[in-house]
């Protein structure tokens, strides 16, 4: 127990003396969670559209007026050429085209069904997609409007929609993307400086001294492992602070669950990060694969795109990927308020990868400077 | 020139030897643009929802399986009681909640506007915003044959333009030839240049009869070899296995990478110029030149999302330019009149960034 005492204390001081690194670590949660946090927005809104109107009549400027004052879109150009409105998408200069046809009206009151047609600038999905839904919300309402003015009845439709957005009320996407950047931090300091400190003593050489010791190779692994987990949680608490202060996050579930689970997860990619210095000889080589992972590991989360969208193959590879289930955990659990037993099963899965991993770790660890 | 050949030799060789770096480098690419294509899209499929059907009746069976024959929803389950809602949710099973109210197609006869009920987990805005769309659409149209007698409907027929299927790849590719070229071009030669510095080894090559000049570019050319073969790789993988386009001209195409390749280098010269170990090249890459690649190019947010000062900043970013340049040609085929105004200011700051790296390289040791 005194030798994993002293080689603790060795580790503290060789991380505070490193400034660089010291610095390193209290700036970047600040500069994460707020970079970040607020650029990692598919907020879209102020949509440039272009609106090509050869109808002109009172029946389409009640449709244009519906979009300028929607805070969607921006009606950049009015006219009645498609071919101008195509330059214009074409030159980006808008991002979507509305075209009215011509006899608008005068089909909508033959009880003619009439075409709206909209060409949107698809190259950014997300984008289109979230165009396409704003526009055609702002159609269909436009179409209530006018039955009710043309049938004169209060209730112009005959079936009534209405819908609630939960647990995002004003549909910030912050709060969306906060709890996800939380995981990313954790991970990061986890990982990547694990890795890294491990092969250092390798590529300097002290591995050898340390080898030459009396002190066994699973207290050199604790004394190496612990710091990291400290700071993981250091870092998880300001970033927690952070975004309650900065991103007005209310947390509907417990932080005690939150803690525990982060320290399951951190057993788990702490020994990732062991991993990865096993099979690596230089610090930039363990740069280059702690990177490569954590790219994958990132894509693969869903913290960017749902993964539900995902084929069935791709959704069988997240299964393996610890990153996909702290996110998943960290948003049911400060979002929406779940509790224990609805994420039962991220806390066996992650524990068991935990033991597989750092029994791999260590395995792989004796061979090589055994 | 003898000797400049020798030198690019010995350059070579050090990337050559470090085969694991060199794998990983031309590797990571390529199975990023694979998983970016293959995996990730942003259409929304098969997205799990649970339906509290209060009345049981042939309309609302009707509408339901009109919603669950749509590609966009997957029947997680029915419902029988509005507690179970708020578990379902909890669970983290289901996106969103369906709820049709009591006697729907008796209230629908008599003409009382029965309501359909729709509860989004917004916890991902955007998601949610398309869901409830896409439910209300199919809602919205059927019950436009309740209309027919009555007057017209208007019908919105969207087209996608330039990426029907609304893939990933798409927006990506271009996106990650710029991350890639900077990765490459600014980040290794840094690091390369540092290395020499921090093993001293630069002291050697200074007093030798190499020119300083031609050190660097000996440095570089490595890595502008590189850069070009991940810029071509990533490419034919895109055109080949995605079948995205390129509806430019390719010509054209090849000189905005290059520029954008020595603006990069300009930039990894620049900061090798500042630091003295490799660990510093590497943070300061990472920080002042990846992450707001990756941040503030448009990569994978949209530029009009961001607040306003970081949209400000972006304009400062050599990558933002470029990628907008990538993009017109290969997806739009934007011809080049169109895009002389984003070639001038990446021309622009090329310039700049080799003139204040070269007046900063110091050709003698402090």
């Amino acid at each position: 127990m005194r030798t994993i005492l002293y080689i603790l204390q060795k580790e503290f001081i060789q991380i505070s003396r490193n400034r660089l690194m010291m610095g390193v670590l209290f700036i970047m949660p600040f500069f994460q969670l707020i970079l970040l946090g607020y650029a990692a927005s598919f907020e879209v809104k102020n949509l440039n559209i272009h609106i090509v109107d050869p109808d002109k009549s009172s029946f389409s400027s009640d449709l244009i007026s519906k979009f300028s004052a929607s805070s969607y879109f921006n009606v950049k150009n009015l006219t009645n050429s498609h071919k101008l409105a195509m330059e214009d998408l074409e030159k980006g200069k808008v991002d979507l085209i509305m075209e009215i046809p011509k006899d608008f009206e005068k089909d909508f009151i033959n009880g003619e069904k009439t075409n709206i047609y909209l060409s949107i600038d698809a190259v950014n999905g997300v984008k289109a997609g979230l165009a396409n839904a704003y526009a055609g919300m702002i159609i269909k309402d436009f179409n209530t409007d006018i039955f009710a003015k043309y049938t004169g009845r209060k209730i112009s439709l005959p079936i009534g929609i209405t819908w609630s957005n939960w647990y995002n009320k004003h549909m910030v996407y912050s709060t969306f993307m906060v709890p996800g950047i939380l995981v990313l931090l954790v991970t990061m300091i986890a990982v990547f400086l694990t890795a890294i400190n491990i092969v250092r003593e390798k590529e300097i050489g002290t591995i050898e001294q340390l080898n030459v010791t009396p002190i066994k190779k699973s207290q050199f692994i604790i004394g190496k492992l612990f710091p990291f987990l400290l700071i993981a949680f250091f870092e998880l608490s300001i970033g927690l602070i952070i975004a309650k202060l900065v991103f007005n996050l209310h947390y509907e579930g417990s932080l005690i669950l939150v803690y525990s689970f982060t320290f399951v997860y951190l057993f788990a990619v702490l020994g990732i990060g062991l991993f990865i210095s096993t099979l690596s000889n230089t610090q930039q080589q363990a740069m280059f694969i702690a990177y490569f992972i954590f790219v994958i590991f990132i894509l693969m989360s869903g913290l960017f795109t749902p993964i539900e969208s995902m084929p069935v193959w791709a959704q069988k590879i997240t299964w393996f990927n610890p990153i996909k289930y702290f996110i998943e955990f960290m948003r049911m659990v400060l979002l929406k308020g779940s509790t224990f037993a609805d994420v039962k099963n991220h806390f066996i899965i992650i524990a068991i990868y935990g033991v597989i991993l750092n029994t791999l770790a260590v395995w792989n660890y004796r061979k090589v400077s055994g | 020139m003898k000797a400049f050949l020798a030198f690019l030799k010995k350059e070579f060789y050090h990337i050559w030897r470090d085969p694991r770096s060199l794998l990983i480098l031309i590797g990571m690419p390529m199975v990023q643009v694979i998983l970016f294509g293959f995996a990730i899209t942003n259409e929304i499929v098969d997205a799990k929802i649970a339906i509290l059907d209060n009345s049981k009746d042939e309309v609302t069976q009707e509408i339901s399986n009109k919603i669950l024959s749509s590609k966009y929803f997957k029947l997680f389950e029915y419902l029988t009681d509005k507690n179970q809602i708020e578990k379902s949710f909890k669970k983290g099973k289901i996106k969103i909640a369906i709820i049709f109210e009591n006697d729907f197609s008796q209230k629908l006869n008599r003409n009382e506007n029965p309501q359909v009920q729709i509860i989004a987990d917004a916890t991902d805005p955007n998601t949610a915003t398309t869901l409830i769309n896409y439910v209300s659409s199919i809602v919205f149209d059927y019950q436009s044959k309740y209309l027919k007698n009555k007057s017209g409907g208007l019908n919105v027929v969207s087209k996608m333009e330039y990426n029907p299927g609304l893939k990933g790849v798409y927006l990506f590719v271009p996106g990650i030839i710029t991350v890639i070229l900077m990765l490459i071009s600014a980040m290794m030669t840094s690091i390369s240049i540092a290395r020499e510095k921090e093993k001293g080894t630069m002291e050697i090559l200074l007093v030798s009869p190499i020119k300083p000049l031609m050190v660097i570019v000996g440095k570089v050319v490595p890595y502008i070899s590189l850069a070009l073969v991940n810029a071509v790789t990533i490419l034919l993988l895109g055109v080949f296995v995605f079948g995205l386009p390129i509806r430019g001209s390719l010509p054209v195409l090849m000189l905005e990478i290059i520029i954008f390749i020595i603006t990069a280098l300009g930039l990894g010269i620049f900061i090798s110029t500042k630091v003295e170990t490799q660990q510093n090249a590497l943070l300061v890459s990472l920080m002042g030149l990846l992450l707001p690649t990756i941040i503030l190019s448009g990569f994978i947010y949209p530029i009009e999302s961001l607040p306003e000062i970081l949209q400000y900043i972006s304009h400062i970013i050599p990558a933002k330019w470029f990628l907008i340049i990538l993009r017109d040609i290969m997806i739009k085929g934007t011809e080049f009149r169109f895009i002389i105004k984003e070639t001038l200011i990446l021309f622009g700051m090329m310039t700049f960034f080799l003139i204040i790296s070269i007046k900063n390289y110091k050709i003698r040791l402090e």
